[in-house]
């Protein structure tokens, strides 16, 4: 698989699988306002994932769900840092948060340098968005300042953020559940 | 706005007011709970813009935001609203006047 | 009642509305106050049947468009708390009161979710079902809550028509989904007809008389059946009541729904109540350090 692809693909599943992850916060996030804007920023992650499929989905003659669903585990190129089932933690939800975004940032820089016009394009859009995650996830930062639990979270997530290669046994259940309606009816429409 | 400030919960009421279109109106929108003004305005962009329902949207602490809903109007001003200006009789009566006279009103023309 | 109550009374009923700072009776304010904190406790509950789906949705346009949906209950309680507060009970003291079973939330939400069709019934029928009565409320003699609802109504019609796009590609595509929409129908029609609650008389209703609701409980169910009945029926699917149909008056009919059920799950008996109030209950606990961080010097 071309290079482009492959990095494409990493970008996709990292931004699928913590949109997912985010998404497990709706509906009992720490405030009701907080739950309307976190969701917000999950959705956003799979909205980007999903363009992203689409764009390395004409390369590889495959739709963006099945690129999404239809891959194996060990197909998925995600980061340990995404694939871990941190609610009902905030404060580990806040580092992962950061963390992630201060990555994602780098990443977004070097693509919209791309040669592929259509990946550059997509990538400002994408960087676009994600700058009010990074404001939400500054925000936060800031507001819960020297909070113990939140030092000790950045601590223990910080040397996840670009590990990749063998997934946590989470994963495997997230996949499963991700894929389950999917599988139950291999083909269908829904 | 006489409710209380202060939230029973975490934080500052901030009062949300909405512009649909550009050129109309901010109207009130609605209010939200946030410990300060960045996460008001955070949370008031999620809540009232998330659909690109808004054009724009003024995020205020409900402290700031006062209330006037008592007017005096004792004495009957009429003078300076439209319904202190009723035409009608003496628009009737002109005309009439005017039609008695059919080359103009001119005092004492024969 | 009171000269003053009585004029007051005479007052809504002939389309006044009320603010905030308005004197009101106590009665009003206690049942507006009990009213709309059912609703807002009905919209953050309905979350948690259908949040699991979020994670099993089968296509990402699916998970988009519930997540979506899910969000916008969690901003209508959002908008409808803060009524209540304005009203003079805090949000804390409502969510407490949700989780030891103080207050009610509607008998739909108290139920399981089993599978992807319920996603499909839930979006098109229990919506439906709620936007009746909702609409409704946009004449609530209340004013601040009549205001919210027009936000609320507006937000709703997407829900509809992604339930209503979840029902028809499934019905459009294998048997094994066909069938899966008439067992989830079959499932929810009860606790559909309960919804709307019993057939009282609108004038012995205190929330009608008050004109916080503008509209009696068999109205909203008739309303209910005659829009959506047919649009069940032409799809092909059936619905689990041999003695519905609609009269030459217009009126429908249709086997009385079991009230006793309805009383018993909406105290807090229904199959999922209790698992729900502890997720609820455990996830606010474990998330209390961060409520007390946001007070922290709020400013």
């Amino acid at each position: 698989m071309r290079d482009q692809v492959q990095k494409i693909l990493e970008m996709a599943d990292d931004e699928l699988i913590l949109g997912w992850r985010n998404s497990e916060w709706t509906g009992i996030a720490p405030l009701l306002e907080e739950d309307v804007a976190f969701s917000s920023i999950a959705q956003n992650e799979i909205g980007h994932a999903r363009a992203l499929y689409e764009l390395a989905g004409r390369e590889l003659g495959v739709t963006a769900d099945e690129l999404a669903f239809d891959r194996q585990p060990e197909e998925y190129r995600c980061s340990r840092l995404v694939e871990l089932r941190l609610v009902p933690d905030w404060a580990a939800t806040i580092a992962r948060h950061y963390l992630y975004e201060q990555a994602d940032a780098e990443r977004i820089d070097a693509l919209k340098q791309s040669d592929d016009l259509k990946l550059a394009g997509l990538a400002a859009k994408i960087d676009r968005e994600e700058a009010y995650h990074r404001m939400h996830a500054q925000m936060w930062f800031d507001r819960l300042g020297d909070e113990p639990r939140l030092a000790a979270a950045l601590e223990e997530l910080r040397p996840l953020v670009d590990a990749r290669g063998e997934h946590t046994p989470e994963f495997l259940e997230l996949w499963e559940e991700m894929t389950s309606v999917r599988r139950s009816l291999a083909g269908a429409t829904w | 706005m006489g409710a209380p400030s202060h939230a029973g919960g975490s934080g500052l009421i901030y009062e949300v007011f909405r512009q649909e279109r550009k050129g109309q109106a901010f109207a009130h929108a609605g209010s939200v709970e946030a410990p300060n003004e960045e996460f008001a305005e955070a949370y008031a962009r999620e809540q009232y813009g998330r659909r690109g329902e808004s054009a724009a949207l003024w995020v205020v602490p409900r402290e700031a935001v006062h209330e006037i809903d008592d007017f005096a109007d004792e004495l009957q001003k009429n003078y300076h609203r439209v319904d202190g200006y009723p035409l009608k009789e003496k628009l009737g009566r002109a005309r009439e006047l005017a039609a008695k006279s059919p080359h103009g009103l001119s005092a004492g023309a024969g | 009642m009171t000269p003053r109550e009585q004029e007051f009374l005479d007052y809504v009923q002939s389309g006044g509305q009320v603010e905030t700072e308005d004197w009101m009776p106590d009665d009003y304010r206690a049942k507006l106050i009990k009213f709309i904190e059912m609703h807002g406790n009905s919209e953050l509950m309905g979350v948690l049947p259908e949040r699991e789906w979020i994670l099993r949705s089968p296509t990402l346009q699916r998970k988009l468009a519930l997540t979506a949906k899910v969000q916008d209950e969690v901003g209508h309680s959002q908008l409808i708390y803060r009524v209540v507060e304005d009203l003079g009970k805090p949000r804390e003291q409502c969510l407490a009161d949700l989780i030891s079973g103080k207050s009610k939330f509607h008998n739909v939400f108290h139920y399981p979710t089993k599978t992807w069709g319920d996603v499909g019934v839930i979006a098109w029928l229990v919506d439906a079902a709620a936007i009746i009565s909702q609409k409704a409320l946009l004449k609530c003699s209340y004013a601040p809550y009549a205001r919210i609802m027009k936000k609320i109504c507006w937000e709703e019609s997407f829900h509809i028509l992604h339930g209503r796009d979840v029902i028809l590609t499934m019905m459009l595509g294998t048997d094994e989904q066909r069938a899966i929409v008439q067992e989830a129908l079959d499932r929810w029609w009860g606790p559909l007809m309960q919804f709307h609650g019993n057939p009282i008389a609108k004038e012995d209703d205190p929330m009608y008389v008050w004109r916080i609701k503008s509209q009696g409980n068999e109205e909203a169910r008739q309303q209910f059946l005659d829009g959506y009945v047919p649009q069940i029926w032409e799809l092909g699917l059936t619905v689990p009541d041999p003695k519905l149909g609609k009269r030459d008056d217009g009126v429908w009919e249709y086997t009385e729904p079991d009230w006793a059920e309805l009383k018993h799950v909406v105290t807090g008996h229904g199959p999922r109540t209790a698992e729900r109030l502890e997720l609820r209950r455990s996830t606010r606990e474990e998330t209390e350090w961060v409520r007390r961080a946001m007070l922290a010097e709020a400013a």
